[in-house]
């Protein structure tokens, strides 16, 4: 179950890259186990580490700058989370403490991962993009963004800007409600739906020879 | 009033409005190892239930071993274990269908999909991954989604999901011999972006499109993910109904041409307004090959290496000089003649077996050039059984390809095997990605064709001619 999402004052870290994929959030090879946790060390792996075996941090990589430390805002470029749909760059972003991504654009799939996870993928405009990187970047450990999803906006110092999310992400990340409870509470309508379904589409439900009497079973 | 393709599915799925969106009925729901089995567990953890078992589908197929002869162990890397074996148990105990490592049916999801007439016209389908799209091309909504999405599919039979828009990419003219789908799709993603068609379900049409057979349409919607497009379709027409006739999860005989039948009304009204059209003329499009590490970065195979007035529009100065780098590259580089050590035909994209026919083809008694590692990995069991009961696999053989079980082998590296440190490969795939089949592997993306041809050059080769 998500944790709800109102506002969050905390500190940014920034890696203005466009078209970061999940590859790169986290390469296949760091998924490891069949479980949503144990992914954090391998969050941006190829980047983060220098190649070669062992993980010695890669002092070039944004998230290993100590000026990041404890960053749970990341601020990123157009096209965030685009490629595989492995809800484990979320689960991995997740784990390492971040609770809002800060892009001019996310991968549909992603953003949608995102919010199953009470992680607030939020949109804002390139230039204001821009110029938040460059006021967190400035001294990232004071210069700390507030996001509020109550107001739909991102305050830095004395400036704020507007972000974008989808309604129905909005009100899930709010509330932090589990998706499956909500929508089993229409478990009557759906079977209602279903059943005249049938009739309209009996094809639909009729799975063919390879399993005999399928389209009857099921009924 | 008039509907798009889309809106009619959309329409007839619809069981409620929500903010923004809908929540949708769901007909078919596929699953593989690597993001289904979580799904699965975590949904039997929070103590949920399957809600339709007949209707949900597993495969092995994304850590699967390729290797020749390594059908029963499993995963390529015994990192990749749990995943089959948690698929397996969760599966088995949730009563629904699954395409195990050792079943005559096990392939690559969006390859068995249409195989097996699991998707049919009209239907909805989801699976936990990017490329489900492909299965579009048989005129079904079908869309990709996350592990969470997938719990809510499989506990509710049903998703809610924001309402799209609409576009069209109306395709007309004739493609010149040795162009294929795959090309028209890079010229597509060259052209609009890797982030052209976001938050659009986008409809094939036209001439060009009817004209392209069925595996080749898919072909074209697997690459519109890389457009971030929320779905593909086309429009059934005759060549899908004969295509979809007597595959085993279709409905038989009479039961099918019934549905046939209804399948009719499945395209978009001639006066339907889309809220976008782009139009396209095949007989333009050349063999395609791309430079960069994302799909828009394609050109065609007689282009150089752009200089970063061309891309700027699309890429920083850094991203450019990033993408050369892990390329080994330089601005103006000619792209055909350069040297490759890798050449890989598979992958949900060219792994059917009309790709492996073109491609084969091409390599009928000619050898793969030396020093140059070429692969081909059927998409399914089925299409290697069949390739091997034509004679495609001894031409593959004989021409110096490795010769494989099926799966997503090398598309990506999953920990098992892939591409050494800074090497060229030409690929069939759909992703360029920096590491995508390997630590530092360069990977260029392009039709069977040209992937054929590159390898008996030992370069990047037009597959036209086969030379520079």
């Amino acid at each position: 179950m998500p944790q709800p999402f109102t506002e969050l004052t905390a500190v940014a870290a920034v890696l203005l890259r466009d078209n970061i994929d999940t590859d790169a959030i986290i390469p296949s090879r760091e998924i490891r186990a069949v479980a949503k946790t144990g992914l954090a060390d391998g969050l941006f792996a190829n980047w983060r580490y220098l190649p070669g075996e062992g993980r010695t941090p890669d002092p070039g990589f944004a998230l290993n700058d100590p000026e990041f430390r404890g960053a749970r805002i990341l601020i990123a470029g157009e096209n965030f989370g685009c490629g595989s749909s492995r809800e484990q760059a979320v689960w991995a972003l997740a784990e390492y403490g971040f609770r809002a991504l800060l892009t001019p654009s996310f991968s549909p799939i992603f953003q949608r991962n995102c919010v199953r996870n009470g992680v607030l993928p939020a949109c804002l405009a390139r230039h204001a993009i821009a110029q938040l990187a460059e006021w967190v970047s400035a001294d990232p450990q004071r210069h700390r963004p507030s996001v509020s999803l109550v107001t739909q906006r991102v305050a830095a110092g004395a400036r704020s800007w507007p972000f974008e999310i989808a309604a129905d992400a909005r009100e899930a990340l709010l509330s932090g409600l589990g998706e499956i409870e909500q929508t089993l509470r229409f478990n009557d309508r759906i079977a209602a739906f279903q059943a005249a379904d049938r009739l309209r589409r009996p094809w639909a439900y009729d799975l063919g020879p390879a399993t005999p009497g399928s389209h009857r079973e099921s009924e | 009033m008039p509907a798009t393709l889309f809106e009619k599915i959309w329409n007839e799925h619809l069981i409620a409005d929500t903010s923004g969106g809908g929540l949708l009925l769901l007909d078919r729901i596929f699953l593989h190892e690597r993001t289904g089995g979580v799904a699965l567990q975590s949904l039997r953890q929070s103590g949920h239930r399957v809600a339709n078992p007949a209707h949900v589908f597993a495969t092995m197929d994304h850590v699967i071993d390729t290797r020749p002869g390594s059908r029963n162990p499993g995963a390529a890397d015994r990192a990749g274990n749990p995943f089959i074996e948690v698929t397996r148990r969760e599966a088995r105990a949730a009563g629904i269908h699954l395409f195990d490592t050792d079943d005559p049916r096990q392939g690559i999801v969006h390859v068995i999909g249409p195989e097996l007439g699991i998707v049919l016209p009209g239907l909805t389908l989801v699976c936990p991954d990017s490329h489900t799209g492909t299965q579009g091309a048989i005129g079904a909504l079908a869309w990709g989604i996350g592990s969470s999405d997938a719990e809510h599919a499989l506990a509710t039979q049903t998703l809610r999901i924001p309402k799209p828009k609409t576009l069209r990419v109306f395709i007309d003219g004739t493609l010149q011999a040795g162009v294929t789908a795959k090309d028209l799709a890079l010229h597509l993603i060259g052209m609009h972006g890797a982030s052209g068609a976001r938050g659009f379900v986008v409809e094939f049409a036209g001439p060009a499109v009817r004209r392209l057979d069925l595996e080749a349409r898919m072909t074209l919607c697997n690459m519109a993910t890389e457009l971030s497009a929320f779905a593909a379709i086309i429009a059934p027409d005759e060549q899908t109904f004969a295509y979809l006739r007597g595959r085993p999860f279709a409905p038989p005989g009479e039961r099918f041409e019934r549905a046939a039948s209804q399948w009719q009304e499945l395209r978009s009204d001639p006066d339907a307004r889309f809220d976008l059209e782009i139009h396209l003329d095949a007989s333009e499009v050349r063999p395609m090959i791309t430079w960069g590490t994302n799909p828009q970065d394609a050109l065609p195979i007689d282009g150089s290496v752009p200089d970063y007035q061309a891309v700027s529009g699309r890429l920083s100065r850094q991203a450019y000089e990033r993408a050369l780098s892990y390329m080994g590259l330089e601005q103006g580089r000619a792209l055909a003649g350069l040297p490759i050590d890798g050449a890989f035909i598979g992958a949900c994209t060219n792994s059917r077996l009309s790709d492996l026919r073109r491609a084969a083809a091409l390599l009928k008694g000619r050898r793969v050039a030396p020093g140059v590692r070429a692969i081909c990995v059927p998409g399914s069991t089925q299409v290697k059984r069949l390739a091997e009961a034509e004679g495609l696999a001894s031409v593959f053989e004989r021409a110096g390809f490795e010769w494989r079980e099926s799966g997503c082998s090398m598309c990506f590296f999953a920990g098992g095997e892939s591409f050494a440190p800074g090497q060229r490969v030409v690929s069939s795939t759909n992703r360029n990605f920096e590491g995508r089949q390997g630590p530092q592997t360069r990977t260029h993306l392009a039709s069977p064709e040209t992937v054929a041809a590159s390898a008996i050059a030992g370069h990047i080769a037009d597959p036209r001619t086969g030379q520079r």
